[in-house]
């Protein structure tokens, strides 16, 4: 069972910057021990460009597709047996990161 | 009530969580669970008035609900193949269904933990608990919480598409994951329970007591699976203590009665007994050194009550060192509130007011605690201040029985 685990930032409280080798550390594990499967972390909501091509012609636009103060920072995707299991894991990324994190099973 | 009825009604009671929770273990679906088991009680209406009840009928209704599910699941795979992928196979492997032992009781336990899991928000918590543990019907669940039945239904139904859709596992948790996730657990269970106790809604009865008794039930279930846990023996005897002065706390027009007007004479006295019985075991166990939980305190407080003939003979002093060690273990001004109920019988109303009115910020939207200044403003005779807190109670409480006694009171004051 494959798990999105979306990190979260916030504009207005945003998360410390110096995570890192932390977070190199919580991957080495991740990769380890059989969960890792992808891992990314985003560039900034202003280098966003969307695109609606379902009309005529293609349109594209600058920014994120929803302005808000929380945002999309990075993702994990995680293999894991069951939901209780990608929890754990999911608490202690959290800290690792230290922003929140939103654990969503792929269907 | 006919032979047969009472039979099929006390099947549900003792049946329906064992026959939902091995159906889910051997298909792996609430959804498939729940239904084949509806139907199976559903077949049991119609054919054990002509037929007879069954002499295991627990067996009867688990064989016939697999056999439901079979069905249901043929049927619904020959319908829709592309459902066909999506659909779990079942395991004709397993150990026959009909045995009703101890591995069974584990299958319960399984259940409850899979509908308390942390990952659902309290309320579905309470109604999926109620609904596949409990066996209540969805309209019924709707009914207590004031929900309408449709809301209450695609509650329910998105709870079970998330378990399944996010792999809630259908376990009990592990050895170090079992305190925090008990903990879960009995705050459903309260929640229910304190519903039934203190029902809200200006239709409802003031007292719902199918929820209070379910509410037990499960605690009690809960209580044989896990013997060892102080948690669960302390909100069964907080339960018990508290359902014993159930009849007493309403009056013949249908008002509320407080603790120091109720006739003690109409205590249940075996639920009482059963209460102290359960505080005596927890207070043995304290005295080894394992300290106390919430719950575990209140059904000591309610101990000291239900051990005094009348309010007077109360032992306030040992009420309020407990509400000290409560305050310690969970600060809410809820706590606080209570406690300067039992200051005011020890050191005066005036003391009490004092301390009541400091909660003022965290409380002000909450019916109690208008409830107490006004009875403390009334005794200390400052009868403009108080009617003006009675009316701020009347507005704020749901209960009809308690704001029936709320405007008696503010009525008889000058």
């Amino acid at each position: 069972m494959q798990y999105l685990v979306s990190v979260i930032d916030d504009k207005s409280n945003p998360g410390s910057t110096d995570r890192r080798p932390a977070i190199s550390a919580f991957n080495e594990r991740l990769i380890a021990e059989g969960y890792w499967v992808f891992a990314g972390g985003l560039a900034d909501t202003d280098t966003a460009t969307v695109i609606d091509n379902r009309g005529e012609q293609a349109v594209f636009s600058d920014g994120p597709f929803v302005e808000s103060k929380e945002y999309l920072a990075g993702i994990w995707v995680w293999e894991a047996p069951d939901l209780d299991v990608a929890l754990k894991l999911a608490a202690e990324a959290s800290k690792v990161c230290d922003r929140k994190v939103e654990v969503r099973p792929f269907r | 009530m006919s032979d047969v009825e009472e039979a099929i009604t006390r099947a549900h009671r003792a049946e329906w969580a064992r026959v939902v929770a091995a159906l889910t273990r051997r298909f792996g679906d609430l959804d498939t669970a729940e239904e084949a088991a509806a139907e199976a009680f559903a077949t049991a209406v119609e054919r054990w008035p002509a037929d007879g009840v069954p002499p295991n009928p627990g067996a009867w209704l688990t064989t016939t609900a697999n056999h439901k599910a079979i069905d249901r699941i043929r049927r619904e795979n020959k319908r829709d193949d592309k459902h066909k992928e999506a659909q779990m196979v079942y395991d004709d492997s397993r150990e026959p269904l009909g045995a009703i032992d101890g591995a069974i009781e584990d299958e319960r336990l399984r259940l409850i933990f899979t509908c308390c899991h942390p990952a659902l928000a309290m309320q579905t918590r309470v109604a999926l608990t109620l609904r596949m543990v409990g066996g209540l019907t969805v309209p019924e669940i709707a009914r207590a919480f004031l929900v309408a039945e449709t809301a209450m239904g695609q509650r329910i139904t998105r709870a079970k598409a998330k378990i399944k859709a996010a792999r809630i596992p259908y376990r009990v948790p592990s050895a170090e994951d079992l305190p925090a996730r008990v903990s879960g657990v009995l705050a459903v269970l309260f929640l229910v329970f304190n519903e039934g106790y203190l029902a809200t809604g200006p239709g409802t009865d003031p007292v719902r007591h199918d929820l209070t008794t379910e509410a037990i039930r499960l605690t009690r279930l809960i209580r044989a699976l896990l013997p060892e846990d102080g948690e669960v023996a302390g909100l069964l005897a907080l339960m018990l203590l508290t359902e014993a002065r159930r009849t007493a706390r309403i009056s013949a027009s249908r008002e509320l009665v407080p603790l120091d007007e109720q006739d003690r004479g109409a205590w249940d006295a075996a639920l009482i007994a059963e209460g102290h019985r359960l505080v005596r075991e927890r207070l043995a166990a304290a005295a080894t050194g394992v300290a106390p939980g919430r719950y575990q305190i209140l059904a000591a407080i309610n101990a000291v009550h239900t051990s005094a003939r009348d309010m007077c003979d109360t032992d306030w002093s040992q009420v309020l060192a407990l509400y000290d060690q409560l305050v310690r273990l969970d600060p809410s001004p809820i706590i606080a509130l209570n406690r300067a109920i039992a200051v005011a019988e020890l050191d005066g109303p005036e003391v009490a007011l004092a301390d009541v009115d400091r909660l003022e910020h965290g409380l002000a939207g909450y019916h109690a605690y208008h409830a107490t200044r006004a009875d403390l403003l009334r005794r200390l005779g400052r009868d403009q201040e108080s009617r003006a807190a009675y009316d701020k109670a009347i507005d704020l409480a749901g209960n009809t029985a308690e704001t029936a006694h709320l405007i008696r009171r503010r009525d008889r004051l000058r």
